[in-house]
């Protein structure tokens, strides 16, 4: 399988591949490649340009400032497994990021390029709406910080503009009470999410004072399960509430339908995997 | 439109001209001759095309030769010296861990990554570093015990 011809530039600064957004609006963003170099070998992106990131060094870096960690839109998915600052600090980030894919898939994809394809299947995006993060995108005209929610509007779909690039992903360093999970069920071969369920809970005298519940592989996007979170606040930290609180995990959402699940089954899972995500991160709130 | 290109491919360096769209299996097998690496699935899933770029293992149907402009690889073709097979190698060979051998060479470059970092892997570990790499034929129970007993060789060594 070969791609449609295309033309290619490697900038080393991120000024220089912004120049080649901003004239060329064909032109497409090459990341770490592991999901746009198979779709345009399928030939369903037959872009006019590709403008690989992989020169550009600042956009690597993963630091803390002010309570923020600020992961570098390049950082691979290998980085993030195994970045002390984050199994520290953000041990869902480091959880979402190890079952991503395998090994050699990890060793290549990044986050940002996983964020800007918004696969409705992939990992990152319903541990970053767990965690409230931020997407910062950069074009000639100046800079944006874009809540994640709002940044990934449907399946493969973003509020990315043409000429923008995503230069860092924003989390929160988590505080002392706060417990987090990722619990999922992948589809053996590619290892992508039939269902993953992102949860971050914290506790204040035995109840749930905190909730915030990331829902991937169900939908068409990756979702906030508001009504979950809901049925959560203020009630006791016990089994019981978990179990009531995960029966609207796929409430409202037209639950997708393949030959891996049929969408009754997907919601089924969502809520057997709601369940396993609050409890664990319940779990390590205490 | 052509692209310059220089890597080097097992310690030695090469230039090319490529086009952008191709891949680095194809580069590696059509222009520099190094037909160890196998093309399996060419979507990403199988592994057996399996090489390090920079130290890391990557899919080459799922990298552009372009992409690897100025860097570093290893293939399968490194691994033995002189005709002597590596302790992976041996691993394979006595444990039985091929059979038909055609995802052997991507395999061997996973366990080649795996043992870098974890001289002394758990069984659980073993697996979840051969992940990316699909075998037919041996069930993976083999595979694993030649990693094991690589492992075991490596260490005395």
């Amino acid at each position: 399988m070969i791609a449609a011809s295309f033309d290619y530039s490697a900038p080393e600064t991120l000024a220089d591949a912004l120049r080649v957004l901003s004239d060329d609006p064909e032109a497409k963003i090459l990341a770490g490649g592991q999901s746009l170099i198979p779709i345009m070998k399928l030939r369903l992106s037959i872009p006019s340009q590709v403008v690989d990131l992989g020169g550009i060094i600042d956009l690597h870096a993963i630091a803390e400032e002010e309570g923020i960690i600020r992961i570098g839109s390049m950082t691979t998915h290998e980085q993030v497994e195994h970045s002390e600052l984050l199994s520290e600090k953000c041990p869902l980030l480091v959880a979402a990021a190890s079952g991503i894919g395998d090994v050699q898939v990890r060793n290549r994809g990044t986050i940002g390029g996983s964020v800007a394809h918004a696969d409705p299947a992939a990992d990152y995006p319903a541990a970053l709406q767990a965690l409230d993060a931020k997407v910062k995108v950069v074009s000639s005209a100046g800079e944006k910080i874009i809540p994640i929610d709002e940044f990934i509007v449907d399946a493969l779909t973003t509020a990315l503009e043409p000429d923008e690039i995503i230069t860092e992903i924003h989390v929160p360093t988590e505080s002392t009470g706060i417990g987090t999970a990722y619990e999922t069920i992948v589809q053996p071969a590619s290892g992508y999410a039939i269902v993953g369920v992102a949860a971050r809970i914290g506790l204040s005298e035995g109840n749930i004072s905190f909730a915030r519940v990331g829902i991937t592989g169900v939908g068409s996007k990756a979702y906030r399960a508001l009504a979950v979170e809901k049925a959560l606040e203020g009630q006791p930290a016990k089994d019981d509430t978990y179990g009531i609180a995960s029966r609207v995990a796929a409430e409202g959402v037209e639950a997708l339908e393949d030959l891996h699940a049929s969408s009754e089954y997907r919601a089924h899972l969502a809520t057997v995997f709601t369940c396993r995500a609050i409890a664990a991160a319940a779990g390590r709130a205490q | 439109m052509q692209r310059a290109i220089k890597v080097t491919v097992n310690g030695k360096e090469y230039e090319r001209e490529v086009e952008p769209r191709m891949l680095l299996v194809h580069f590696l097998r059509e222009e520099l001759g190094l037909t160890g690496t196998h093309i399996g699935c060419e979507t990403t899933v199988c592994g057996a095309c399996t090489v390090m770029l920079e130290g890391h293992t990557v899919k080459s149907c799922t990298v552009l030769a372009v992409q690897a402009n100025g860097k570093n690889l290893e293939t399968i073709e490194s691994v033995a010296s002189d005709g002597d097979l590596h302790p992976i190698q041996e691993g394979f060979w006595n444990e039985h861990g091929l059979q038909c051998g055609f995802c052997t060479p991507g395999m061997i470059m996973s366990v080649k990554q795996l043992l870098g970092d974890n001289p002394n892997p758990s069984r659980d570990e073993i697996r979840h570093a051969i992940e990316g790499n699909l075998c037919r034929c041996t069930g993976y129970q083999h595979i694993v015990k030649s990693v094991e007993s690589a492992a075991k060789a490596m260490v005395q060594e």
